[in-house]
């Protein structure tokens, strides 16, 4: 059994949020200094604010403005800060009532060590430097007097430019595998070998193999080699350009069924007009130099294989 | 009959089967890891897939990293010819209620449900906050250890417990594991021990934290007479439902789940007694809330297989409790059990269910 096969794998995905009427007044009202939150129909007072009330799910939109002085509900001190985390020293992370709302805010708290935080101290927002409308523009919570007589006041959450979206970036580092069957095939690709698996119980072979027959459920794990040569079942022209992609267009794009093989894989067929491409064409692989898989297929030059040898395929 | 008139049919877990769970199953794909598993739950029933009428899962795409990893898995359980199958994107427990109800309508007799979560492709702290509020939340990225701890301190705070109570929880669970050949840990050190490490995310130390796991279990259902045949002593599900709390972690009471006792209130749990618990709690405070909402004294035995600390592969532990709870009960050593599964930061949404074997 060679190594397992590995490579890192980075997603990344910058969603685009748009804000509804009370999350926009909130993100707007923190890019001017302004913390607000909403009233619910009993008069509690949520910061951050929501649009339904949790208890009733009644729509709420009585905006209020409250201090920007709190009180530490929770915490707990995050001795190691993690990648995108408020700030890059150690902090505690908070829940902060802040002073004239209910309800607790998700935050850190920016402070010398756990023995300099407790539940219940004064703690009070350090804005950003720049800000944009988002929950970044507190920049974290520090220290300091707070203003426990605060009641919320009325607020018409209207303000200049309002923040209607926000661009939440997102990226997760992975370490990514392909497990057992698709390392075995992978690393016979790289011989210039095609390698698929029969199923013990249906006698199909798989390309390429997954380490599992998908109409059994049980372990394919007799290897067989098939191709190199194979036959267009179906197909397709592509006409439009696809963005990073160095081919031109048109071009075929096609199920190829690989002698000795139960399953159709995907390829692209070059080496012919576009529009002689046929089903039951009789193909090849092209490796690019030093490739690890076949670049396209080509014609064979091969008399077209009968409907009847395919006709299962499709 | 023989159980209660609570639902319309009668229902059972009629066979589980896990993997070993380990810190790192590279050497696996995601189908490869299942199959055994499967294999090995359709063996007990002497089943063939073809044979079961609703299939159900329960995985996330953030553990591998890509779209509709669930699909891949599919091949382990024979999708061709078309088959009746369904997946959520949270814990497999979820998986087994909408089997459950499946088989409720009538509309089947048999289920198989599966779920399964490598954790180790990524870094599974990080990956677990995508799941939070994306507007207030999750641009700051709390991580899941770091919300587990600011449950705890408002539980110390509050009185509850305290870290030496908690470190008594973690060596009570992995000592109870010494005996579950699928745990990845078995055995702890005693309380006083463990609480000479530093902190992870203070006040939690790492053994308060479930371990990173690669795993994957499934269970099969059946409806009535068809459970009876399967298995020598079914474990009936007597009641089954799950409640969620409000997603703002601001205006919860972090020392409390109502969501919890709602639903166990709902399953019937306090109409009955139980002697055995499956609580699906990977950090230790959250077994202190679990036991006040279930309402659990000293005479039921609390996780006697090492619980979500032993081994939490992500998607996959809440199904396991139930899984779990019900071999106790298929083995003779429960008369009547309580699981329970969570989902989310903070036991953010929860189900409970009460299993039952007939007298013996």
């Amino acid at each position: 059994m060679p190594d397992i096969l590995s490579a890192p794998l980075v997603v990344e995905f910058p969603f685009t949020r748009s804000l509804g009427p009370v999350q926009s007044a909130f993100l707007t009202g923190l890019r001017e200094r302004t913390v607000l939150g909403v009233r619910t129909s009993d008069g509690s007072v949520l910061v951050p604010p929501v649009e339904y009330d949790p208890k009733t799910a009644e729509e709420i939109r009585d905006l209020v403005e409250v201090a920007p002085t709190g009180t530490v509900t929770t915490w707990a001190w995050n001795p190691a800060p993690r990648r995108g985390q408020p700030l890059a020293t150690p902090f505690a992370w908070v829940l902060v009532r802040l002073d004239g709302a209910d309800s607790a805010l998700l935050h850190a708290l920016d402070a010398p060590g756990p023995d300099a935080v407790r539940t219940g101290m004064a703690v009070r927002i350090r804005w950003a430097a720049e800000r944009t409308g988002a929950i970044t523009d507190i920049a974290c919570f520090e220290p300091g007097e707070g203003q426990p007589d605060t009641r919320a006041r009325p607020h018409s959450g209207q303000f200049a430019e309002a923040v209607t979206g926000i661009t939440a970036p997102a990226r997760l580092d992975y370490t990514y595998s392909p497990g057992r069957a698709q390392t075995r095939y992978l690393d016979a690709l790289a011989g210039h070998r095609t390698i698929g698996e029969r199923c013990p119980a249906c006698r199909k072979v798989y390309v390429p193999p997954r380490g599992a027959c998908p109409t059994c459920g049980v372990p394919t794990d007799e290897q067989t080699e098939v191709g190199p040569k194979g036959t267009v079942t179906t197909f397709c022209i592509v006409n439009i350009k696809a963005k990073n992609l160095d081919i031109e267009v048109p071009y075929v794009y096609a199920h190829i069924a690989l002698d000795g093989a139960d399953l159709a894989l995907h390829g692209r067929i070059a080496g012919i007009p576009a529009d002689k491409v046929r089903m039951g064409l009789r193909v090849e692989p092209v490796w690019a130099e030093d490739g690890r898989y076949p670049d396209h297929y080509r014609p064979t030059g091969e008399p077209d294989a009968d409907y009847d040898s395919y006709k299962e395929l499709l | 009959m023989t159980r209660d008139q609570r639902y319309p049919r009668e229902i059972a877990i009629v066979a589980f089967a896990q993997t070993d769970h380990t810190r790192s199953s590279a050497e696996l794909s995601e189908v490869e890891m299942l199959m055994p598993v499967l294999r090995q739950v359709l063996g007990q029933t002497g089943l063939h897939t073809g044979e079961i009428d609703f299939t159900c899962s329960g995985s996330s795409d953030y553990l591998a990293g890509r779209a509709f990893s669930f699909t891949m898995a599919l091949d382990g359980v024979g999708a061709w010819p078309p088959i009746s199958e369904s997946h959520v994107e949270m814990d497999g427990a979820w998986a087994l209620y909408e089997a459950w109800v499946k088989i409720l309508t009538g509309e089947a007799e048999t289920a198989l449900v599966y779920a399964f979560g490598k954790s180790s492709p990524g870094e599974l702290r990080d990956v677990l906050s995508r799941q939070l509020d994306p507007y207030y939340v999750a641009p700051l990225w709390p991580d899941s250890v770091a919300l587990a701890a600011l449950q705890a301190r408002t539980l110390i705070d509050a009185g509850e417990t305290d870290e030496r109570a908690l470190a008594g929880i973690a060596a009570r669970s992995r000592t109870a594991a010494q005996d579950n050949p699928h745990a990845q840990l078995r055995g702890s050190a005693a309380p006083d021990v463990l609480l000479e490490a530093d902190h992870l995310v203070q006040p939690l130390r790492i053994h308060d934290t479930p371990p990173v796991s690669d795993g994957a279990a499934a269970v099969v259902l059946a409806a009535g007479d068809t459970a009876r045949r399967l298995t020598d002593r079914p474990a009936w599900i007597l009641g089954l439902d799950h409640r969620i709390e409000a997603h703002s972690l601001g205006v919860r009471d972090l020392t409390d789940s109502p969501s919890t006792r709602l639903a166990a209130e709902r399953a019937g749990l306090f109409e009955t007694g139980v002697d055995t618990a499956e609580l699906h709690a990977p950090f230790t405070a959250q077994e202190i809330v679990l036991r006040k909402a279930l309402r659990l004294d000293d005479t039921v035995r609390i996780n006697p297989s090492g619980g979500a600390l032993a081994a939490n592969p992500v998607m996959a532990a809440g199904l396991i409790r139930l899984g779990e709870a019900a071999a106790r009960i298929s083995r003779g050593d429960s008369d009547r059990a309580v699981a329970h599964a969570t989902s989310g930061p903070c036991l953010q949404q929860n189900l409970v269910a009460v299993l039952e074997g007939e007298a013996q």
